[in-house]
């Protein structure tokens, strides 16, 4: 596993809108969120930021958006400088964070007006962009209703036209379709597709969902540990991978050192991965390579309960870079975070 | 301040009058609130009046500025629940990414709660009218009333709301309230004259920001009005509020740095 940032893919043309070097960022309790942290996004596409929870996604995005500050490092958005300028990316930028943010008290159309306000628009140009978004959003028969008895579906959609009614060149989704239900994700991710289609918006999105990465970004930069370990095209990523993926399951739990030592010598496989009772690895033919291995496990003492066989996913990709699967980093994350308590995990473990 | 910080701090101060408007049975129950201790107290300590020192030989006429100045307390020191909910629903970092004014975040606190107080205080200088309650001191009295208690507000709203936003917890608030709220009105004049009071606790009511709206209130709503008593209360009143109003705008620079 390599430590440094890698690049694979299409060589870059477009002109960076937004882009992060170096950036370091440590909460009180000495929990490292960002560590060496750099990024560009360019003009008029999509870069998919993917990474567990707690891999630094919404710590990044808290910095490009001027809502905290790195202890060290530098950043750029839309040619603003986010520490000398903060007003001037405010400007230039549209934020949908991972919680809400809209004013359940308020009506849907209230709660654009007063955002439409704050970045200066008045009278019938006000007017005229917030009936554009409402319909376009199809909030339109919601707009005098309070937020608080919109659905799930129906607040996200709000969420995102909030972001938009100042027209910005940046845009900022931050998890747009967490706690989503299919339906609404599936016209999330139509939304999404849109923005950055037809409107030609700069687009930089944080997701832990690998399909989701997958299916709207145009590039992805894959987070772990508070750095960028891989980034690049989907395909180009997945393309990196030679051959299908094999894992193996354990019946028990397999001494590391030894099926490392067994497996290590057989042909035509690499990139082996031993983790308890799975085994991860990649063949150039992965339906020829089973029979192989189970030859191999068995000569070895170790009983196999299950052997699939898959083509290349960003899963795979996120197992090679990061050097562990994506569920377990997540299940880590969630344990640090647990025990760390972080200002944000503070606020949200004092709510409920 | 500039037109547009003017302009942000009526928006949002606007925005949150909405959401108060918006409950009907949190206005019902702040209003009834008042009518219940105008009617209990009223009642129960009618006769105390007859021991002297009331400056009043109604003791209703005594009662409405305590119950003024005690609601103003009462609906003040919540203030930081709302606060707190803003932070945990995302709201006021939906704010902190737009261009608004920083300080009009916090002036709307503010003014939001020196109109609501307002109201409620006026409501209940009505609805001891209604009662039988005389104000001798007239407009200007009432006017001086209402000023106390707004500044009251002011103290109380500003530390509630740094409190919100330094411990993030609901239960911290309601610890803190719960423990302040009845010292802090009977070490008071609310339902007793000084002169009636041990000495000791008359003591403590000299240092008391409740006693000093409600001594503030009173003096002017006398007929031969105090005027040294208005302004010496009236001006510590003052001090208090720029104090906390500071406080709580470090509190919210310092929650700034912590998102």
């Amino acid at each position: 596993m390599s430590t440094g940032t890698m690049s694979t893919g299409s060589t870059r043309t477009g002109t960076p809108v937004v882009r992060a070097d170096n950036l370091v960022k440590t909460y009180p309790g000495g929990v490292t969120a960002l560590n060496g942290l750099a990024l560009t996004v360019e003009a008029g596409t999509v870069l998919g930021l993917l990474g567990p929870n707690g891999a630094g996604k919404s710590t990044t995005v808290k910095i490009l958006t001027t809502l905290a500050r790195p202890d060290s490092g530098t950043a750029t958005v839309a040619g603003h400088d986010v520490l000398r300028h903060p007003g001037r990316v405010r400007r230039a930028i549209g934020v949908v964070a991972q919680k809400s943010g809209a004013d359940p008290a308020a009506t849907g159309r209230e709660n654009l007006v007063l955002q439409g306000r704050l970045y200066g628009l008045r009278g019938r140009e006000l007017n005229r962009r917030v009936d554009e978004l409402l319909e376009r959003f199809v909030l339109t028969d919601a707009a005098r209703r309070m937020v608080k008895e919109y659905s799930g579906g129906m607040r996200r959609r709000l969420d995102v036209a909030l972001g938009l009614v100042h027209r910005p060149e940046v845009l900022f989704l931050d998890e747009p379709t967490t706690g989503l239900d299919p339906e609404a994700r599936t016209a999330m991710w139509d939304e999404i597709t849109r923005l950055a289609g037809d409107e030609g918006l700069t687009i930089l999105l944080t997701t832990h969902y690998l399909e989701e990465a997958d299916r709207l970004a145009e590039r992805i930069a894959i987070v772990d540990r508070g750095r960028i370990v891989v980034e690049g095209t989907p395909d180009a990523l997945k393309g990196e991978l030679r051959g299908d993926a094999v894992h193996l399951e354990l019946r028990a739990d397999g001494d590391r050192a030894a099926l490392t030592a067994v497996l290590a010598g057989l042909a035509g496989l690499h990139d082996l991965a031993v983790d308890g009772r799975r085994v991860s690895v990649r063949a150039d033919d992965g339906a020829a390579a089973v029979p192989v291995l189970l030859a191999a496990l068995e000569r070895a003492g170790a009983a196999v309960a299950a052997a699939t066989v898959a083509r290349p996913s960003l899963d795979d990709v996120y197992l090679r870079y990061a050097g562990r699967r994506f569920s377990e980093a997540e299940a880590e994350a969630q344990a640090d975070s647990a025990g760390a308590g972080t200002p944000v995990q503070a606020t949200a473990g004092g709510a409920r | 301040m500039s037109t547009e910080t003017l302009a942000h701090t009526w928006y949002m101060t606007q925005r949150q009058l909405m959401a108060i408007v918006r409950q009907p049975i949190f206005l019902l129950i702040s209003l009834i609130q008042p009518v219940i201790w105008l009617f209990l107290f009223g009642n129960l300590f009618k006769r105390v009046v007859e021991l002297g020192g009331f400056g009043t030989t109604t003791y209703l006429d005594y009662l409405v500025p305590g119950i003024v100045v005690m609601s103003a307390l009462g609906s003040s020191m919540w203030a930081g629940m709302g606060t707190l909910e803003e932070i945990e629903r995302g709201t006021l970092n939906r704010f902190l990414t737009t261009p608004v004014s920083r300080s009009a975040l916090m002036n709307a606190n503010v003014v939001q709660n020196g109109i609501s107080t307002a109201c409620q205080s006026v409501i209940i200088v009505l609805l001891g009218l209604l009662g039988g309650a005389r104000y001798p001191g007239g407009a200007g009295g009432l006017i001086v009333l209402v000023a106390a208690s707004i500044l009251l507000g002011t103290v109380f709203g500003a530390l509630s709301n740094a409190l919100g936003m330094l411990v993030r917890e609901r239960e911290s608030i309601i610890g803190i309230n719960t423990f302040l709220l009845l010292p802090l009105t009977f070490l008071s004049s609310a339902f007793m004259a000084p002169a009636q009071m041990p000495s000791w606790m008359a003591a403590i009511a000299d240092f008391n920001p409740v006693n000093w709206a409600m001594v503030a209130g009173r003096s002017a709503l006398a007929a031969d009005p105090d005027w040294g008593d208005v302004l010496t209360r009236g001006g510590a009143l003052l001090a208090l509020a720029v104090v906390a109003v500071w406080l709580s705008t470090r509190t919210f620079r310092s929650y700034q740095k912590s998102v």
